[in-house]
């Protein structure tokens, strides 16, 4: 008996080891739990990497083979799945210009859907390379939550859609009425702070994700519901009836949307960052990617020939290959053939350009020279 | 069995249908009222039901996306690869009922035709190809355990072992892209097929991990039944969500910076965790039934504790506790639904995305009640079969 | 050590089983302070690269967002500490309403499920095997987007006899508004309570004294109910006024609200508990022995007394502890209300981890306050069971 017992410990032990208790923690202190370190499946190569510094990212992606990138499956020109199971949006398009920079490959990308409470968690833990998920650029996020905000694909504001036929034409036609939203979001904030500094009393009605709460907006659980104006855009077009909503002319605020990556490495931040402003550029000097080969043989102007990697080592100094500027466009395109792809005018969820357009055209984007 | 066909059963009363009515449907006033009010009921709803299924019901939402809520985004090519594992689970399931289950004729018939039968659903023609492959590989399975039992015993328990690797080696593939078996990510897992594989992996590695806590608390060494006990109240105390969000959320920060966890993986760690704790307890109560005799018994035959235990309590203790256990297999079945919750695309998280298609908006009652009979068919067929089988083998009572 | 045991058990210590045993404790043990610091090392220098350290302190922080069903005053300004505790409270009336709700309606079905008119007997059977076989997440999304959601819209209200309205914006009951007399009111019920406590012992020294049965429970209860009646009528202004709601506006307003969230997470949890508990009271009364039956019939009791004074006291010693199980597996069932969308204790909880990015001390938080009511509801039914226990000799 005895030893049965012994023996049974002596696997108990094994056992614990292995698969043990991520059950629960304790008070607080020092908790129980253990997790099974042995059997974790490392990415093959990458295995244990020091704590991010500069330059592991880029080794890790490299070494891995693809990039994985953080996004969104449920904003119809952002991130979201197609009737075929591909990605498509503008947020998984800049995923792909990233690959492109990487490895000359736009496919060279997992995109790992994330939720709105976990982003932040799998981006500091290494789960993804760079988190591109409509998410907005905020002091907290660009310190307390371990992150860069890189640079703005997406300049946006928070909105408020109503049936056309509620009657509801500002927000204090919303007093004493319900608004749906979705939780761990700065809309949900948002929406505290411009309702209480309004005086308006209302009843918030809460959901874990976009779906539900556009399911519950269009069963008329609420009187109006609140997000990004892009994302009530898009997401009117999956409406029942798209007319039958109007976005209200106000903005509660500026929601800068932007891809983000983890605090310490500095190369990946810079060649996060020099793609977002690769697309922006390639608008600007007109190249687009049918266009980017003739332009690239004929080059003349010394700051297209420095993008197109013809001159200046540019890539060499972000880590990557010279050609770095020419994938991009070449294999996803410049920032307005992505814009119109998912968001042009002749998709469902067509937003007008708006401030997201270049500073020559009234917009604010704006791509610092490459030199 | 011969013995008792030959005793003849005692005379009953016989009654018309008068008769019977009268006895079991209005014995007393209170019966008769009852009674009424039963029927009134049940005319109520069937007819409702019906009049919404056949008439207001767009069931289009579910035949358009029945591909989705069966295995997700699992590439189409690669799709025969799903069917030639079940088709092997199918084979070991014919061959197993006849070796060991030659008497169940209901549950033999129910099991081998279950896949035949599916064809009634608005599969496409190549699904339903493949369905009648399924039934037809079953009863070749049975035909040739019939004719064989006593040969192929080891053979095909050696079977069921490979049979899980088998699945998921199929299923995740091993070649690079290009290849005969590319690899399918678990990203692309997803409806009954993710469903399944969560419930049949947390059942399976719970139970050694729950026998192993069973028996660690029934321990005479302190610190180890403490730590038995400890691990089962933490997790039986918790909400199975909250060890979702735990692994989902806040491994990551558990672990050394860079290493990552896949997330279906977390998902099954997380069910497995869950269900040893409650499976531990069921064990102990099947260890308690033991009585004392037969541990004393063993050990004046010489066999030392570790023997003790393999060959004469946890056989016994085991094989007392099986309708439990299936009990349990249909719990962790229907509870895994809850990974929808934290972002995985199992039936219920499938449900949602299909939801949010623009051609099936306002379509929930169609796709949840859908969603439910699958749960419901395959939860009471587990507990409906094992019954029968139950009853023909013998298991659970001593 | 070494030395000592060699001497004592002439076996090297190797294959003494009491060094042995004490070893692999310790080996154990340390095993899992190993990995327990291991971990504890990975969390503590994660979170100190996002320049966090581990404390309760951000508990007072400003929550910042707003909340749909309070119980106690909260606007965006209160505390992280107070959401949490709206959470708690809200996740113990879903619990209470829960468990009462479903111990009626599960032994309504267990009797049922024992009925002698054969239509009752097999509708309450195939209830109990439709709802069992149910996974409890899809039954309560279900419930609500499936039903409390399908209901009219606000301005084609349906209105039940009694003002109950019913929309897709909660279902509106008249509720009590106090007046002026209220408190003298509330002060009339509490005597009703002391006279119902001082009826409840009475009775119980009596029947104690003359071994009758006097039907206590529904004396101690007519005690109170007649004396808050009385109360209510001798009051000079009525101490409650009923109020029912009116639709204003976008909203109902006036009278109770209850939300389609809360209405389809209890309706789910007590349907779908209720099964169970059906289940468990029906096999409590097929426990009580036939011959107790027939017994008390020939001792001259009538079917009522019969089930009332020997069935029922003896099924609840077999029917308590599963049971107690039941409620706690109601308790934490209701976290699902993350679900529908109803703020709840880990609904809550969530809410304040995204916010303020506190993933482990809101977990342990979280795992702490469900192993509470887990403790304190088995508690309680233990001390329940022990007080109802058959006296052995």
């Amino acid at each position: 008996m005895r030893k049965t017992l012994w023996i049974v410990s002596l696997l108990l032990v094994a056992s614990f080891v292995l698969a043990a208790c991520g059950g629960a923690s304790t008070t607080g202190g020092e908790p129980v739990t253990v997790v099974e370190t042995v059997i974790v499946e490392v990415p093959a190569e990458g295995a244990v990497v020091a704590p991010s510094g500069y330059g592991v990212t880029l080794e890790t992606v490299k070494a891995r083979g693809n990039l994985i990138c953080g996004v969104n499956s449920q904003v119809p020109g952002f991130g979201y799945i197609d009737a075929d199971g591909n990605f498509s949006g503008i947020d998984v398009d800049y995923c792909r210009a990233l690959a492109a920079a990487i490895f000359g490959d736009a496919n060279k990308v997992e995109f790992r859907p994330v939720t709105a409470a976990e982003r932040f968690t799998a981006l500091q833990s290494g789960e993804i390379d760079v988190l591109s998920r409509n998410t907005t650029w905020s002091l907290v996020r660009d310190t307390e939550l371990g992150g860069n905000f890189t640079a703005t694909t997406f300049y946006d504001g928070q909105g408020m859609m109503v049936p056309a036929d509620s009657g509801i034409n500002s927000l204090q036609d919303l007093a004493g009425g319900t608004v749906c939203v979705q939780t761990g979001t700065t809309t949900e904030l948002n929406l505290a702070d411009v309702m209480s500094s309004l005086g308006i009393a209302y009843t918030p009605a809460v959901y874990e994700d976009a779906d539900s709460t556009f399911a519950a907006y269009a069963e008329e659980r609420c009187d109006a519901v609140t997000t990004d104006k892009s994302g009530l855009v898009s997401r009117r077009t999956v409406l029942a009836d798209p007319s039958a909503h109007v976005i209200l002319d106000v903005t509660m605020s500026k929601e800068p949307l932007g891809p983000m990556v983890r605090h310490g490495d500095d190369q990946w931040f810079d060649i996060a960052q020099w793609t977002v402003f690769a697309m922006i550029a390639g608008e600007e000097f007109g190249i687009t990617s049918a266009n980017v080969d003739s332009v690239r043989s004929s080059a003349t102007a010394p700051e297209v020939m420095r993008l197109l990697g013809l001159e200046g080592d540019m890539g060499l100094k972000l880590g990557l290959n010279n050609d770095w500027g020419y994938n991009i466009i070449k294999l996803v395109g410049n920032y307005e053939e992505v814009y119109n792809r998912s968001l042009g005018p002749d998709t469902p969820t067509y937003i007008p350009r708006g401030y997201n357009s270049l500073y020559t055209e009234g917009g604010l984007l704006y791509a610092p020279p490459v030199r | 069995m011969t013995q008792e066909n030959s005793i003849l059963p005692p005379l009953t009363e016989r009654f018309g249908i008068l008769r019977w009515l009268r006895k079991n449907l209005f014995g007393s006033w209170l019966d008769a009222a009852l009674t009424i009010i039963g029927a009134f009921i049940i005319y109520w709803a069937v007819t409702g039901l019906l009049t919404w299924a056949f008439t207001v019901a767009e069931w289009k939402v579910v035949s358009v996306n029945l591909r989705l809520f069966m295995v997700g985004q699992y590439p189409l090519q690669q799709l025969w690869r799903l069917w030639l594992a079940l088709g092997f689970l199918m084979f070991l399931t014919g061959n197993s009922l006849a070796i060991w289950a030659r008497r169940s004729y209901v549950a033999t018939i129910l099991l081998l035709a279950f896949p035949a039968l599916l064809t009634l659903l608005p599969f496409g023609s190549e699904p339903r190809k493949w369905l009648i492959i399924l039934s037809l590989t079953g009863v070749i399975g049975w035909g040739i355990g019939w004719s064989k039992p006593q040969a192929l015993g080891r053979s095909v328990i050696f079977g069921w072992i490979l049979s899980l690797p088998m699945f998921l080696l199929l299923t995740r593939g091993f070649t690079p892209e290009g290849g005969t078996m590319p690899i399918v990510g678990t990203n692309l897992w997803g409806g009954l097929l993710l469903t399944f594989l969560l419930t049949v992996v947390g059942i399976l590695f719970s139970f050694p991990l729950g026998v192993f806590l069973a028996l660690g608390r029934r321990s005479e060494l302190p610190i180890i039944r403490l730590a038995s006990v400890i691990y089962i109240e933490l997790v039986r105390g918790v909400p199975l969500i909250t060890i979702f969000f735990m692994a989902q959320l806040m491994l990551p920060l558990f672990l050394p910076p860079n290493w990552t966890v896949d997330r279906i993986l977390r998902a099954m760690v997380a069910v497995t965790l869950f269900s040893a704790a409650y499976l531990a307890e069921n064990v102990r109560g099947g260890l308690q039934a033991i009585p004392k005799g037969q541990f004393e018994a063993a050990h004046a035959l010489g066999l030392n504790g570790a023997q003790t235990m393999v060959y004469i309590i946890l056989p016994q203790a085991l094989r007392l506790i099986i309708p439990i256990l299936v009990g349990q297999f249909i719990a962790v079945f229907k509870d895994t639904a809850l990974v929808a919750i934290v972002g995985l695309f199992d039936l219920v998280g499938i449900a949602k995305t299909v939801l949010a298609q623009p051609d099936f908006l306002g379509l929930q009652r169609e796709v949840y009640v859908f969603i439910s009979l699958i749960y419901w068919v395959l939860s009471y067929g587990m507990s409906y079969l094992s019954q029968q089988l139950e009853v023909k083998l013998g298991v659970g009572n001593r | 050590m070494q030395e000592s045991a060699k001497q004592k058990a002439t076996i090297p210590f190797w294959r003494d089983e009491r060094i042995l045993n004490i070893l692999g404790q310790v080996v154990f043990i340390i095993g899992l302070l190993f990995i327990g610091s291991l971990i504890y090392q990975n969390m503590k220098a994660g979170l100190a690269r996002q320049g966090i350290s581990l404390s309760l302190n951000f508990l007072k922080g400003i929550s910042g967002f707003d909340i749909a069903e309070t119980l106690l005053p909260y606007s965006r300004t209160s505390s992280y500490w107070r959401a949490f505790q709206i959470g708690l409270l809200n996740t113990l009336s879903v619990s209470i309403v829960g468990v009462i709700a479903s111990t009626v309606f599960g032994v309504i079905l267990g009797v049922a499920r024992l009925s002698t008119s054969f239509l009752i007997n097999r509708l309450a059977a195939f209830y109990l095997e439709l709802i069992r076989n149910l996974s409890l997440l899809v039954f309560l999304i279900f419930w609500y987007l499936g039903v409390f959601l399908k209901l009219p819209r606000v301005k084609e209200a349906v209105i039940w006899p009694g003002s109950i309205f019913l929309t897709n914006r909660g279902v509106g009951i008249p509720w009590g508004l106090p007046t002026d007399s209220y408190q003298t009111f509330r002060l009339i019920l509490i005597v009703g309570l002391i006279l119902a406590v001082g009826v409840f012992f009475l009775f119980q020294s009596y029947s104690k004294r003359t071994g009758r049965a006097p039907l206590t429970t529904l004396w101690t209860l007519l005690t109170f109910v007649i004396v808050g009646v009385v109360g209510w009528f001798i009051l000079p202004e009525k101490p409650l006024t009923f109020d029912a709601p009116v639709i204003e506006g976008l909203n109902m307003t006036g009278g109770k609200v209850l939300s389609p969230e809360f209405m389809a997470l209890t309706s789910g949890l007590v349907l779908y508990t209720s099964a169970f508990i059906g289940e468990v009271v029906r096999s409590g009364i097929l426990s009580v022995s036939k011959g107790q039956v027939e017994a008390s019939r020939a001792l001259g009791l009538n079917g009522f007394q019969t089930l009332r004074l020997i069935v029922f006291p003896q099924a609840l010693r077999v029917i308590i502890p599963p049971l107690t199980s039941q409620y706690l597996n109601l308790i934490k069932n209701s976290s699902l209300a993350i679900a529908v969308g109803y703020p709840d204790l880990f609904y809550i909880s969530n809410a304040i981890q995204n916010q303020s990015g506190r993933a482990v001390e809101m977990f342990s938080l979280v795992m702490i306050t469900y192993l509470m009511f887990s403790l304190i509801t088995s508690v309680f039914m233990n001390w329940y069971n022990r007080r109802i226990k058959l006296v052995e000799r």
